[in-house]
């Protein structure tokens, strides 16, 4: 395996590189929609749980029969990738993100609102540090769960990891498949426990632990 | 004297309610004095209060503050003006204690050195010394210690009025009393209008210098305690006043068979 590295350090490396970018944007556009989502639908309970039930029936569909659905309209490639990515991705911080906002103690909100704080600033000095564990340990979740399934987007041609193991697959070259399960995982493992550790943190800080 | 809060007509009823939470109260509360709102649950009493910082908006009358209609006020800026605790605290719990009672000084933007002095003057004032709890955060205090926290932050910005909406109900009774004492003299040392919404007619009656006795949304009376026993305004209170003195007779009445029961034991 090392010598394979040795030989072609582009073919681990690369689609590694591939894979963290395709991953990071993921991320990146999903957590901005969802939040803008939320922010939305956070006035309206019954609203949020429709949503969060349309989101969680699309979630319910295999990431193959989704990406087969959206070719047709976004054609091969990271895009289309992507776009599946961040529409699984939905159900998982949307329900986080409102989760925590709910989770905060509306005795809370209302003495901040009787001493005279501003919306803006119980959104920002209150609610949001009050929610963010439950929004961090969405987007972990999401975070590893993109990790996942964007292996699978190498069969559009999005690149990453995903790629490795289905050339192995295809050539029956273990060392590929190896290479691609390993670092796939160690990133996934990775991922979580970096946003675990931000979890844990913020979770200390809002029971004044921290 | 001059007049605090003046309610002129104040009506509220909440939407797809059958029936007024608040029905055509107008009444006068003068600067300095402690005013308790006594009544059942669902007679109207937090509603009044809520509707003073703003809460809650009636839906026809006025509300007058230091004779200013606080429908032209920002509610913002009036609800800084005014202190707020309520039962069930509120303290921000990813905040200590200081940061919690700086939290309206701080909004001001008052000078660091003048809140941090204002934070253990307030901190002594309500008997938790600054040094030992200043640091420490709310789920780390008493039910009673976070109340008298929940008490110095309304207090910090130096409010014109104090609105307590039932503040010692979830607290044991030998707590609430001493709470009470302390209410009692931060009043007497600052003379401050207090605004105290109680269900216990002890508590109400201890504390007032006068009674607002509300029912189903209405004034029943509003007087001084002592008048209250001896001239009740209506049936209402006079139940009221009764079911109390009924209740501290079965008190005396059980002390005596608790005397027998020792007595028989002996």
């Amino acid at each position: 395996m090392i010598k394979f590295l040795l030989r072609y350090p582009e073919k681990v490396v690369v689609p590694l590189l591939q894979h963290i970018e395709l991953t990071g944007l993921t991320l990146l556009i999903s957590i901005v929609i969802a939040s803008a989502l939320s922010l939305l639908l956070m006035r309206s309970r019954w609203l949020s749980q429709l949503v969060v039930g349309l989101f969680s029936a699309v979630y319910a569909i295999p990431s193959m029969a989704l990406f087969a659905l959206l070719i047709p309209l976004f054609g091969l490639g990271e895009k289309t990738a992507v776009i599946v990515l961040v529409i699984y991705n939905q159900f998982i911080l949307v329900r986080n993100i409102l989760g925590g906002f709910h989770s905060v103690d509306p005795a809370v909100i209302e003495s901040a609102y009787g001493m005279g704080m501003s919306g803006a600033q119980i959104f920002f000095k209150i609610r949001l540090p009050l929610a963010s564990p439950v929004i961090l340990a969405g987007i972990k979740i999401a975070a590893v769960s993109t990790i996942g399934i964007a292996t699978i987007g190498a069969t559009i041609n999005s690149g990453g990891l995903g790629t490795l193991l289905f050339e192995g697959l295809q050539t029956m070259n273990m060392v590929k498949i190896l290479w691609g399960t390993l670092l796939s995982s160690l990133l996934a493992i990775a991922a979580n426990l970096l946003l675990a550790a931000l979890e844990k943190k913020a979770r200390k800080a809002v029971n004044g632990e921290g | 004297m001059r007049t605090a809060v003046e309610f002129r007509s104040v009506r509220k009823r909440f939407p797809k309610a059958s029936y007024d939470a608040v029905s055509d109260v107008s009444l006068k509360i003068n600067e300095g004095e402690i005013v308790t709102i006594l009544g059942t649950s669902g007679c109207g009493k937090t509603t009044l209060l809520k509707m003073v910082n703003r809460l809650y908006e009636p839906d026809s009358g006025e509300i007058l503050f230091f004779g200013q209609p606080i429908r032209q006020m920002n509610p913002v800026e009036l609800r800084r003006k005014i202190g707020y605790v309520i039962q069930q605290v509120g303290l921000f719990p990813h905040m200590n204690i200081g940061e919690n009672i700086a939290t309206v000084p701080k909004i001001l933007g008052w000078p660091k050195q003048k809140i941090e002095k204002r934070v253990d003057e307030l901190l002594e004032l309500v008997q938790l010394p600054a040094a030992e709890f200043k640091k420490r955060y709310p789920h780390q205090l008493s039910g009673g210690q976070q109340q008298r926290v929940g008490l110095a932050r309304a207090l910090a910005a130096d409010p014109a009025i104090m609105l307590l909406d039932e503040p010692f109900g979830a607290i044991d009774a030998i707590t609430r009393r001493s709470l009470q004492d302390e209410l009692l003299s931060i009043h007497r040392k600052f003379r401050k209008t207090f605004l105290f919404v109680t269900h216990d007619i002890h508590e109400a009656f201890r504390l007032a210098d006068r009674v607002l006795i509300l029912d189903a949304g209405k004034v029943q009376q509003f007087a001084a305690p002592a008048e209250i026993c001896s001239k009740p305004a209506c049936g209402f209170v006079e139940k009221l006043v009764d079911s109390a003195r009924e209740e501290q007779l079965e008190w005396k009445a059980g002390g005596a068979e608790n005397d027998q029961v020792s007595a028989s034991l002996s």
